[in-house]
């Protein structure tokens, strides 16, 4: 039984948004996926449905401070309750490899699976009034007729720092496993007991900078002359 | 949340509905009124209208709709699909306690006690689809399910005391009806109480920063620099209503108001009265209802940068 997902790598991510406008382009056109519409792209409320969406934080104060882009998308959690509480059934896990989709011919457009999932990795699709997701590209992965390498979620090929991992994460020895192994993944929110697939590599802090110190050792006579001139150039 | 009125006068209007329901039984049970009684059918009459009207309400809330009868179709899963699937059930079940008590048939304790029971296990199952989400930690407490139950039972016992003054049939004892508003009222101030500053989870938990660390980690507050859009998504659409702390008092006060003051001060004021304190109750459920929804913050406000939830 596979356990397919994803491995951000919040280290190497610079909130550059590709794999999310790749994941747009994949999926806007995807029968899988039904569609991620855009509600008046150009016009003053530009809005729309994304399966991926990277927000930008900073931890820590200036200097010791970091940025984190953290991209975020379905999770295909082992305990999902997007599905449980789905009344029509059409909110699915499959069983041959976690994907977690959405049976548009099923779905009511009630908003509940929304409601359950903390993550926001479901957005409701106005235009045919269904809910809409992250298929993990399962029109890809499974693809014969694409070249091996490229058969992986559009926004695992689209990222250019490569950021983003696909694979089994149930396999100890794939190549996602062994990151999450040598790098502390963690999921996000475990303590919900959603039992989230995917996987974030912490960012590695930057080296501390050296507080400025109160007070400035008094410099040599030419140090102090400069400084007395620059202060009259000043005035 | 955002406080769909569409879900809002469903919670509101089936609640008293099967409130309703069940005291006209229970009068019906103790002898005090039987289906000679015009009074009887009133109370069923409007009773089915409530519950009715908040069921179609609650169908307005679907974006696809054309859907909606397949949602009983996840029973063993869905508080929402039990919701559906109990209350129709409730209909053929009350049709024939309706049968059986106009044909005074002896089945009609039997469909009687059934009926209340079921019609008390739709208003909890109304409540666990709120309840059961751990998302929304001022859902996730056993004062929603009690809180709706004894609101049910309020609106509902206000509402059949009205109907039995007007009707000339014994009303429900005043004590009782005193208990339930006093309970009702101190569930829900406690809860209020409760939520007012407790924190669930924070933003640093959300994405698993601490906020002081061994060095070689990142630690630290984190805040929001980007939220990555220009304008509202369905998350902050739907997720991201803010209430302003001084309407939240304001709409609190009057929900205790409406809910529990004026009915207490309007209920020795003969059928008159009885009628403004049922209208109060069910004004003030209203109001009650859209802060349950206004107050209630899902955890993934914390990715949109608020600090906690």
């Amino acid at each position: 039984m596979k356990r397919l997902g994803l491995v951000i790598d919040v280290d190497a991510c610079v909130g550059c948004h590709a794999c999310a406008t790749a994941c747009k382009e994949w999926n806007g056109r995807s029968l899988m996926a039904g569609g991620a519409p855009d509600y008046q792209p150009q016009g003053p409320e530009p809005s729309g449905v994304w399966f991926n969406r990277i927000r930008h934080y900073e931890a820590g104060e200036y200097p010791d401070s970091r940025t984190l882009n953290v991209p975020m998308s379905c999770m295909h959690c082992e305990d999902a309750d997007c599905v449980t509480v789905c009344p029509t059934g059409a909110s699915y896990k499959r069983a041959e490899d976690g994907i977690v989709l959405v049976d548009p011919e099923k779905c009511m457009g009630c908003n509940y699976c929304a409601w359950a999932c903390p993550y926001g990795a479901r957005e409701l699709d106005e235009n045919e009034g269904v809910m809409r997701k992250c298929t993990l590209c399962v029109d890809r992965i499974y693809d014969t007729a694409l070249p091996e390498a490229e058969r992986q979620p559009a926004c695992v090929l689209a990222c250019p720092a490569h950021a983003r991992h696909f694979g089994d994460l149930d396999d100890p020895g794939s190549k996602v496993s062994t990151l999450v192994r040598e790098r502390d993944g963690a999921p996000l929110l475990p303590e919900l007991g959603y039992r989230p697939v995917n996987r974030y590599l912490p960012p590695r802090a930057a080296p501390e900078v050296p507080a400025p110190k109160d007070a400035a050792p008094r410099g040599t006579l030419q140090a102090r002359l400069a400084s007395m001139v620059n202060r009259l150039i000043r005035l | 949340m955002k406080p769909a009125l569409s879900v809002v006068f469903f919670t509101v209007s089936s609640g008293a509905g099967l409130g309703l329901a069940v005291w006209l039984l229970l009068a019906q049970l103790a002898g005090r009124v039987d289906a000679s009684h015009r009074t009887f059918w009133v109370a069923a009459a409007l009773a089915a209208v409530l519950l009715t009207a908040g069921l179609l309400s609650s169908t307005r809330h679907l974006a696809n709709p054309r859907n909606a009868w397949r949602a009983f179709s996840r029973f063993r899963t869905s508080w929402l699909s039990r919701e559906g699937v109990f209350a129709v059930a409730l209909y053929p079940l009350a049709a024939l306690h309706l049968w059986a008590s106009a044909t005074g048939s002896r089945l009609a304790v039997a469909t009687g006690v059934a009926t209340i029971a079921l019609a008390l296990v739709v208003v909890l199952s109304t409540a666990m689809i709120y309840a059961c989400l751990k998302t929304v930690p001022r859902w996730r407490t056993w004062h929603t399910p009690v809180a709706y139950l004894l609101y049910a039972l309020a609106s509902g016992a206000l509402l059949w005391n009205a109907i039995a003054r007007s009707g000339g049939v014994a009303p429900p004892d005043a004590t009782a009806l005193v208990v339930l508003l006093l309970a009702a009222g101190a569930v829900k101030a406690g809860w209020h109480a409760k939520f007012s500053n407790r924190v669930h989870a924070t933003l640093n938990q959300a994405l698993g920063v601490p906020e002081t660390a061994p060095a070689g980690r990142v630690q630290g507050r984190v805040r929001l620099l980007d939220a990555g859009h220009t304008h509202g998504t369905f998350l902050t659409n739907e997720f991201g209503f803010e209430l302003a702390r001084e309407r939240a008092a304001t709409l609190r006060n009057a929900t205790f108001a409406l809910t529990v003051a004026a009915p207490l001060a309007l209920l020795w004021f003969g059928a008159a009265g009885a009628w403004a304190a049922a209208i109060a109750m069910l004004t003030g459920l209203l109001v009650e209802r859209w802060l349950f929804f206004a107050r209630a913050e899902h955890v993934v406000r914390l990715y949109h940068g608020q600090r906690s939830v």
